[in-house]
């Protein structure tokens, strides 16, 4: 009797996935639901606050949500895809960060904030891309823990610069920008930085950064020039954390040093290696699990300090690569990339079949 | 005029003389062997022409170009494309991606068009991809372009190996112990492979290799090495006699 009522529910399992599994296959093969949904999204990001869908709070997790997937995408460019293990992101996001006030603040004529917003931000954003130019000479020559220290000392000298410049309020910090970052630049933003590193992981030199952490030397002999690619990357990479900064600056309307230390760069670390190396949308997840869990964790007080290094660990012993380690959601992948071998093979039986019918 | 002139290359690992002045001509479709124990320079000397290493002294010439002090991808796009002695395939990466990353020097958008996906990113991509899977089709790896590098079987990603060098299109190929670990069988179908590949694309070869018996099967000419230094030079019937090479190899005759 109850070996046949296990069997039953074993059955209804099975079922059940199997179902579920085929469901999931039918939604992925449907990707013009991709930019019907980034369209939805776009409309509702400017509808949540206009009507006040969502309350004040849990708006401001999801600008964080956004602000955290660019962190995380683009410290992922250089950790994951590249290989390299960069531990200051946070020094770039500070560059962007105080750029973007700065401009905002005393630069721009007052009442122009809200239009020239975008300006300032890809201001902040060029100002971090031309110190990642700096950091990227380093690493030329050096590789993994070298390479994390030089990296470190980049985070402190940030930090301890903006500290001793009493013009930009040293070590007291730096406010009076409005609150520009609103939900729907944040979307925009976020959609934005994302397709851009998409874009770059799937050409010839996202290829390049992928061989460069699979084998340096190699990649070099087979004609990838690795020091253009390594420039590419770390640009990128700091150009969007410096957006990341700006965007972050206009959302607290209040920045200072010590947000930009060597902790935020260990969370940003976080969000990619819990995500998973190598895969956008292993940051996108990574950077949302991990801001939206802080939050309820909340209530917990100190203690919350103590169960995520847990959960981290565990997830290190368990799955080493992230949950989504090196593999990719299929929308993002471009789908001529996805097809490309098929698409060859369908070519070629055409071909042949025109042979034949032409003798 | 030959296609690779080195001319009294000599190179140092601190006081210790790795290459010592190393001469070779080769002329275009010629195929050549060095042979040597064990850390007599061979690779070495591979790393030297490829630019790994930037000889201490000396010169090597491709093609009428200097090639000392230039990057390894510099030269790689010039023409020379190698192998490695112990396999060095992009392991994590598909079959289809490993030799499209081979074609790095010769794809013709900018940074800004691959960051947008805009111009000549669509067309290009589309023409690396293709002549990709027509390499992997004429060395029979087409069924695999999917596959991780590292899933293949060993011969398999020796093949690969090959592949992805010929995608950068050289005029010279250099390879280190390519019958590396094979079986007699394995290593009379890398012979048959080897001769195909010249052939089939028009190549000049320069190969390292311990296996006898493919070195004196299809090297025309052959380089003896022992400690850096050149000590015979010949084709395989003079080298198999030359007692200079029987010493290095087996070391001296006690005379009684």
């Amino acid at each position: 009797m109850t070996q046949s009522n296990s069997r039953d529910w074993r059955d209804l399992w099975n079922r059940l996935t199997r179902t579920l599994h085929a469901g999931w296959e039918a939604l992925l093969a449907r990707r013009w639901l991709m930019p019907v949904l980034l369209a939805g999204g776009f409309l509702l990001s400017f509808a949540i606050p206009q009507f006040g869908l969502l309350d004040q709070y849990v708006q401001l997790i999801l600008m964080y949500v956004g602000i955290n997937i660019i962190l995380a995408t683009s410290l992922n460019l250089v950790n994951g895809y590249m290989g390299e293990f960069s531990v200051g992101h946070a020094g770039f996001m500070a560059v962007g960060a105080y750029i973007a006030s700065i401009l905002t603040v005393n630069v721009f004529p007052p009442g122009t904030g809200a239009w020239l917003f975008p300006v300032a931000v890809v201001a902040g954003g060029l100002g971090a891309a031309l110190v990642g130019l700096v950091v990227a000479v380093p690493s030329f020559k050096t590789r993994g823990d070298y390479l994390a220290i030089v990296t470190l000392a980049f985070n402190m000298i940030v930090k301890s610069v903006i500290e001793n410049i009493e013009a930009i309020g040293g070590p007291r910090g730096f406010l009076g920008m409005e609150k520009l970052t609103t939900l729907p630049w944040v979307f925009f933003w976020t959609v934005f930085s994302v397709w851009i590193m998409r874009n770059l992981v799937y050409s010839n030199f996202g290829r390049g950064v992928l061989s460069i952490r699979e084998d340096e030397i190699a990649s070099d002999l087979m004609s990838v020039n690795t020091r253009q690619v390594k420039l590419i990357a770390f640009v990128t990479s700091s150009f969007f954390a410096g957006v990341a900064g700006g965007l972050f600056a206009h959302l607290l309307q209040f920045i200072n040093p010590r947000a930009f230390d060597i902790i935020k760069s260990t969370d940003i670390l976080i969000m990619v290696y819990l995500g998973g190396i190598g895969s956008i949308a292993g940051s996108i997840l990574g950077a949302s699990i991990y801001t939206v869990l802080l939050e309820i964790l909340r209530p917990l007080g100190l203690w919350r300090m103590v169960l995520m290094p847990l959960v981290l660990v565990f997830l290190m012993l368990f799955r080493p690569r992230g949950i989504m380690g090196l593999r990719e959601f299929r929308w993002f992948v471009p789908g001529y990339d996805l097809l490309a071998s098929r698409l060859w093979r369908e070519k070629r039986t055409e071909g042949a079949k025109d042979a034949t019918v032409a003798s | 005029m030959p296609l690779l002139q080195a001319r009294g290359v000599t190179h140092y690992f601190g006081g210790l003389c790795a290459v010592q002045d190393f001469n070779l001509d080769l002329e275009p479709g010629e195929l050549v062997g060095i042979i040597g124990p064990n850390g007599a320079g061979k690779t070495t000397i591979f790393n030297l022409m490829t630019g790994v290493y930037r000889a201490t002294q000396g010169s090597i010439q491709f093609n009428g170009t200097e090639l000392v002090g230039k990057t390894p991808n510099q030269i790689t796009a010039l023409g020379i494309a190698r192998t490695f002695q112990t396999i060095r395939l992009f392991k994590d990466l598909s079959v289809l991606d490993n030799v499209r990353i081979a074609h790095y020097s010769r794809s013709a958008y900018s940074p800004v068009e691959a960051l947008l996906h805009l111009g000549r990113y669509g067309a290009e991509e589309r023409r690396i991809t293709e002549h990709s899977m027509d390499l992997l089709a004429v060395l029979k790896l087409d069924g695999y372009a999917d596959e991780l590098a590292k899933n293949l079987p060993y011969g398999l990603q020796r093949r690969l190996e090959v592949a992805r060098a010929l995608a950068t299109l050289p005029r010279l190929l250099l390879l280190d112990e390519p019958a590396a670990g094979m079986n007699p069988a394995e290593i009379g179908q890398m012979m048959e492979f080897i001769r195909w590949v010249r052939q089939q694309f028009d190549l000049t070869i320069l190969l390292i290799e311990h296996q006898m018996r493919l070195v004196m099967g299809i090297c025309e000419r052959i380089k003896v090495l022992d400690f850096g230094a050149t000590i015979a030079e010949g084709r395989p019937e003079e080298i198999q006699h030359n007692p200079k090479v029987l010493e290095a190899y087996l070391g001296e005759e006690v005379t009684a």
